[in-house]
């Protein structure tokens, strides 16, 4: 039943070159603790507001767990970068920077909400920030990625497109379609496959003939970094900043991230209230890979006594996400026709300027 | 006769369940059907009644389910095939509208795929414009495969088991809003109960409106019909259960007693149920017609997010009411 050995060492694929890799100054190392710690208090507040039905609606699905994912990951772009996920998307969301009052407005279907509430949860995206987005179809986004990498492709960018997809979602024909183009188009994708070990409440080895996901690559003759421990954001980084620039400058490449949902699927999975086994996989994983934990000890052992400030990035995480709830709760509601219909499409601004009679009497 | 109140989901439950007891052949596969024990409950129990061998969870791969059920049928099993929810079945579009509707046609004859497609369905909760879909007329657009889509529990029974027992192949809906909601079922009904496919029903009598409905849709038209009762109008529901066939001869018939007609449906209004109802009326029944035909369907836009306009695109008993005065 148990996917996950505990001992982690065994199943990871050796990170070569990747532990050669330059190592993160001490400022990223605080950072990288002060968005774990937000993250962390956004989603545990998204969850007691559900609870509490301040956030409604049937899906809401957490990033609690994966924030070593996401954070070490993401660090290893530059800002011209592109990034895409499927619907567990409020952790990418606030790594890229995005404003948590506009997330969390977004949440309670705000008209301050970041898609002025049409989207929720589930449909979180940035222009500002290169974040195309969250999406709700599993594998739905994949080509979408490979649409993104064209257009650097195409324009003779070498931008990378950081595209997160689910271990579930690689048993979907998207998936398999679009590494096999991203392949032969050479296109600058980073296929992270975050594997949390459950495509809702189906194990991987029930659901992939090939378990070890990051191998699907070899496919599509696709490079492969391996299978990452994505509790410790410093591995992330480690692989993440050599598969990035293999990208940019020779094609797709994959990354398996091996990693735990501390939420379940999402508000609908009440397995960690009913099953035991389930309870106990989860404070196993909570007590010996707990990632905001590793990256406190990595920070530690290294610097010394840095309690001081790791306590702020707390402090700061709880204000700022009372303060991003302040601001949802206050915001109005969209309620109008107007605020249902608009943005169906694009106002056109085509001109028109042929003669329309031209076609007339021809047969 | 004695009757109590099930749920639509147990009534379907009852129905495969017992269908899977009397034909070795019928097996259930989906997405989370036997260990999750089925994302809408209906496959409770299933896993340890019926094992492994025929109660199937299938990863997220929704073209190879939709594919699949077609071969196997087509090897002699009878496969109901779940789609956790009716978006999901648009990845397995090619394999329902080519293959499953079609191979019993271009082999002439040779091959039979019977089989169930089976697939909750519409909109409710801000489950957000991808996951808000009540798409039946699209899957009806295709001959060669039928589409059934009841609208209380025991219809939903007898409709589910005459779809396992045909020989073709029948895309069955589930409305997502009725699975809890009780009715009324026998207490000795027979376990033959079958309602014949292309079957529609009168679910009120009345002789000023005709209300035409399907699945979710029927429950706004009699909440309307009562509410319109008050106002001494008695409007007749006419619930088609199937889009395809479809039961025209029912729909006339209420229509040559009423001579006005609203058409309601959960799904979106271009391109369909209420257009296919209304189109063949002015046709066929055009003598009849003392007023124009109206349809209350979802606004032409995608399903948001946000509650207040989420209800404000969806049809409900007060639009129905309204649609019938603007013709009486
Ligand atoms: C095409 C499609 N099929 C089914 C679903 C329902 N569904 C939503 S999430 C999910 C599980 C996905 O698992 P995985 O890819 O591992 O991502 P995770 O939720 O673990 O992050 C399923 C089956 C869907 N949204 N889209
Ligand atoms: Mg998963």
């Amino acid at each position: 039943m148990v996917y996950f050995p505990t001992d982690m060492e065994e199943q990871i694929a050796v990170i070569d070159e990747g532990k050669a890799m330059a190592a993160p100054s001490k400022e990223m190392l605080l950072d990288w603790y002060r968005q774990m710690v937000l993250i962390r208090e956004f989603e545990e507040t998204c969850h007691q507001l559900y609870e509490e039905k301040r956030i409604t609606g049937v899906y809401l699905h957490l990033y609690s767990g994966h924030e070593a994912s996401g954070v070490g990951s993401m660090a290893a772009l530059r800002k011209t970068d592109h990034v895409i996920t499927a619907y567990r998307d409020h952790g990418i969301a606030l790594i890229l920077g995005m404003d948590p009052k506009a997330v969390m407005a977004e949440m309670m279907g705000k008209k301050t909400g970041s898609s002025g509430g049409k989207g929720g949860s589930m449909h979180l995206a940035s222009k500002d920030h290169n974040f195309w987005g969250g999406y709700a179809i599993v594998g739905g986004h994949l080509p979408l990625a490979a649409g993104i990498a064209l257009e650097a492709r195409y324009r003779g960018k070498d931008d990378v497109t950081m595209t997160y997809v689910g271990d579930g979602a690689t048993n979907n024909g998207y998936f398999h379609e679009s590494l096999n183009m991203s392949a032969i188009w050479d296109l600058p994708v980073l296929w992270i496959i975050e594997n949390n070990g459950y495509g809702m409440g189906t194990e991987v080895e029930r659901a992939s003939g090939q378990i070890e996901l990051h191998r699907k690559a070899e496919a599509y003759g696709i490079k492969s970094f391996g299978r990452v421990d994505a509790q410790n954001a410093l591995e992330v980084y480690a692989v993440a900043s050599k598969a990035v620039e293999y990208a940019r400058s020779n094609g797709p490449a994959v990354i398996e991230h091996v990693t735990y949902r501390y939420r379940g699927h999402g508000v609908s999975d009440k397995q960690y209230d009913a099953r035991d086994d389930m309870s106990a996989e989860l404070r196993e994983w909570v007590k010996t890979r707990e990632p905001i934990k590793i990256l406190r000890d990595c920070i530690e052992s290294q610097y010394g006594d840095v309690s001081e400030i790791l306590a702020k990035h707390k402090e700061d995480a709880r204000k700022i996400v009372a303060e991003s709830v302040a601001y949802a709760e206050a915001s109005e509601l969209p309620s109008s026709y107007d605020d249902l219909l608009s943005n169906t499409y694009v106002a056109s601004e085509l001109v028109y300027k042929t003669d329309q009679s031209v076609g007339a009497g021809i047969d | 006769m004695a009757a109590r109140n099930v749920a639509m989901r147990e009534a379907i439950r009852r129905a495969l369940r017992e269908e899977m007891r009397r034909d070795e052949n019928v097996f259930i596969m989906g997405e989370e059907v036997a260990h999750w024990q089925g994302t809408h409950r209906v496959t409770r129990g299933f896993l340890e009644e019926f094992g492994e061998r025929r109660v199937r969870d299938t990863p997220i791969s929704e073209m190879a389910i939709g594919g699949l059920a077609v071969g196997a049928a087509m090897a002699g099993l009878r496969p109901v095939a779940e789609f956790m929810t009716i978006n999901f079945a648009f990845l397995a579009l090619d394999a329902i509208a080519n293959h499953a509707a079609k191979v019993r046609y271009f082999f002439d004859g040779m091959f039979k795929a019977p089989l169930v497609y089976r697939a909750a369905s519409g909109w409710g909760n801000q489950a957000t414009a991808s996951h808000s879909h009540a798409p039946e007329p699209i899957f009806a657009h295709f001959p060669g495969i039928y589409v059934g889509c009841p609208s209380n529990s025991l219809d939903a029974y007898g409709m589910l088991k005459a779809s396992i027992r045909d020989d073709n192949p029948v895309l069955f809906t589930e409305s997502i809003a009725l699975y809890p909601k009780p009715s009324p079922m026998p207490d000795d009904l027979n376990d033959d109960y079958l309602i014949p496919i292309g079957k529609g029903d009168i679910k009120r009598e009345g002789a000023d409106v005709s209300l035409v409905a399907y699945a979710r849709g029927v429950d706004w038209a009699l909440q309307a019909a009562r509410q319109l009762a008050r106002d001494d109008i008695e409007a007749e529901v006419v619930d088609l259960r199937w889009l395809r066939p479809l039961d025209m001869e029912l729909v006339y018939n209420s229509f040559k007693k009423t001579n006005r007609c609203v058409i309601v449906e959960e799904s979106l209004p271009m391109y369909s149920f209420g257009g296919e109802i209304a189109a063949n009326l002015q046709e066929h029944m055009f003598d009849y017609m003392d007023a124009p035909i109206k349809r209350v369907a979802a606004e032409d836009v995608p399903l948001p997010y946000s509650k207040d306009i989420e209800l404000l695109a969806l049809p409900n008993a007060r639009k129905v009411v309204d649609a019938v005065k603007e013709i009486l």
